[in-house]
């Protein structure tokens, strides 16, 4: 598809192109428990979390901002693979797919979030990866404003 | 204009070219379509071999020694500083001072100068255009003085709106600050506009000239600017070095900057005097093989010629502005109808970063993100531009590089 990009496809590819280009979840959330916003003045990813928690269930998880494609899929993937589950789940799941973007694996145990395993080749980009979880995590603990920078 | 194309047939990119070795590496593959001068510019051989010469045949510190290495390396620095002086047409060599670079020099400006003259209630006058180096430093000592800042706003095609600058402009105003060449925008402001006016109501003027030493050729008599800044890497040459030029009159009234070494004249405790210019604001061991090195790319701009540099860049531009205007989606940041060297722009269906990775992946170095103009980026609501930029070493080839690149993040982004 990416004719001459070769290996760019396994960064850019089908499954992370639809979600940056037709996020799910993208939308505000007045009614959530928890917010928070993340922001990387570096590359111009900035992204707002909602988090609605019914004790320790993510009942619903949804997000808005203005991001690159890596930025813009991961949120839009964590939102779908997060909702109903526990927050001590997602947290693991967090710490899993980090590992996965730093290049130490685990993709076979991570459903859809390995489509992501390809940013590990691009170390400039596993902060976009990983701003939308850090930008969750911050609004499970009432953080304010955070940056993976 | 037809001068102009005329001398920008008397470079010879090739041999040009051929100077600069890291233009003959691959990148992911492909041949490096370096497009990124802005942010540094790569060296010549000449620039190289001067620094290795040095570390090789008379590295010594200097100033201090007696022996034969040290007065060999005292005269090759001393030797740059007057150089230096030539090539900016400063009148004195005491009013070139060495430091790390154009952020230091505005800050030394700010916190010697600024901070022994500002009062409650001074204005400094800064631009909407601002890099951050020239934008931080004034916060910081307006806060300590309790002077206001005051900014001038620039137009949609990137251009300083002149009648409010003359409405900013009072007899409150101590400082004007502003860029000569915008790094953002690559906007060229009317310096003498901005500083006949600024003289008239007794501010004193300093320009930030980072971008604008490696596209044009500068006088200090001609801009009539009372303190002018600028960075050797920007120009070809190492990193680590730049100038402060100064009107010696206003240097002899500052404080020092820094303390120790080599700028003072006699050290007791009960008391310590400076030493005269230049070296009052030079403490401690200098960039020696920097400023060395600044000499020799000082040398390689003025023997290709300044005029023909620049004529050379101004035909690129057009060009790439040219191809750059005609691409589905594509927004151009920064239109001023003067221009030097950068091509600074959006795409409505991708972001910057991927674009970035994109071109990266053809071999492309361009720069994405705020480019230390967040104020810029503010302006205009974006997030992050792309910033393509030229250097004396670009060829149409390399627009043509870029241009292929922005169509493949199109083939997957744009549809």
């Amino acid at each position: 598809m990416i004719d001459g990009f070769g290996n760019l496809t396994e960064l850019y590819n089908e499954v992370i192109l639809d979600h940056a280009g037709s996020p799910r979840n993208f939308r505000e959330n007045l009614e959530a428990g928890r917010k928070a916003e993340g922001y990387n003045p570096l590359c111009g990813d900035q992204i707002t979390v909602y988090c609605l928690l019914e004790g320790e269930k993510l009942v619903d998880l949804s997000f808005t901002g203005k991001g690159c494609a890596i930025c813009t899929a991961s949120a839009s993937i964590m939102t779908q693979t997060l909702k109903s589950k526990q927050i001590a789940k997602a947290q693991n799941m967090f710490e899993r797919f980090h590992k996965m973007l730093l290049g130490e694996g685990g993709e076979d145990e991570l459903g859809k979030l390995s489509v992501f395993a390809g940013v590990h080749k691009y170390p400039a980009r596993v902060k976009c990866a990983t701003l939308p979880w850090h930008t969750l995590q911050s609004s499970l603990k009432e953080g304010d404003r955070v940056s993976t920078e | 204009m037809s001068n102009i194309s005329l001398n920008s047939a008397l470079l010879d990119i090739g041999k040009i070219r051929a100077d600069f070795p890291i233009l003959q590496r691959q990148v992911n593959g492909k041949p490096l379509v370096y497009l990124d001068s802005a942010a540094t510019t790569q060296k010549p051989n000449q620039v190289i071999d001067a620094i290795s010469h040095y570390y090789r045949h008379y590295n010594s510190n200097i100033h201090r020694g007696v022996h034969q290495l040290s007065q060999e390396a005292t005269t090759a620095f001393e030797g740059v500083r007057e150089q230096v002086r030539r090539f900016i047409g400063a009148a004195s060599s005491k009013e070139i001072i060495f430091t790390s670079g154009t952020t230091e020099s505005n800050n030394l400006i700010t916190m010697c100068y600024a901070r022994s003259v500002l009062k409650a209630g001074d204005e400094v006058l800064i631009s909407h255009m601002e890099h951050h180096s020239n934008i931080v430093p004034w916060q910081l000592i307006c806060e300590a003085t309790g002077a206001k800042l005051k900014v001038t706003p620039i137009n949609d095609e990137g251009e300083l709106d002149m009648l409010a600058y003359h409405e900013l402009l009072s007899e409150r105003t101590a400082i004007v600050a502003m860029t000569y060449v915008s790094n953002a925008l690559g906007t060229l402001n009317p310096v003498g506009e901005i500083v006949a006016a600024a003289h008239e109501k007794g501010a004193v003027v300093l320009l930030d000239g980072a971008q604008a030493v490696p596209h044009l050729k500068v006088d200090m008599q001609d801009l009539g600017v009372d303190f002018f800044t600028f960075s050797a890497h920007k120009m070809y040459g190492p990193t680590g070095v730049g100038v402060l030029y100064g009107r010696q009159a206003l240097l002899e009234k500052m404080p020092p900057f820094k303390g120790g070494g080599d700028m003072i004249r006699m050290v007791s405790f009960e008391k310590t005097l400076y030493n005269e210019l230049p070296y009052k604001f030079e403490a401690g061991t200098p960039n020696i093989a920097g400023v060395i090195g600044m000499g020799a790319a000082i040398d390689y701009l003025e023997g290709l010629g300044l005029e023909a540099v620049a004529a050379h860049e101004h035909a690129l531009l057009e060009y790439g502005n040219q191809l750059l205007t005609k691409m589905p989606g594509l927004r151009m940041i920064g239109t001023a109808a003067e221009r030097a060297a950068v091509l600074n722009f959006v795409l409505e269906y991708a972001h910057p970063h991927d674009i970035g990775t994109f071109l990266d992946h053809a071999g492309i170095a361009v720069r994405t993100g705020h480019h230390c103009a967040q104020p810029v980026m503010d302006r205009y609501q974006v997030p992050a531009t792309v910033r393509a930029s030229l250097g004396v070493y670009n060829t149409k080839a390399d627009l043509d590089a870029l241009v292929r690149g922005i169509e493949k993040v199109y083939e997957v982004f744009g549809q």
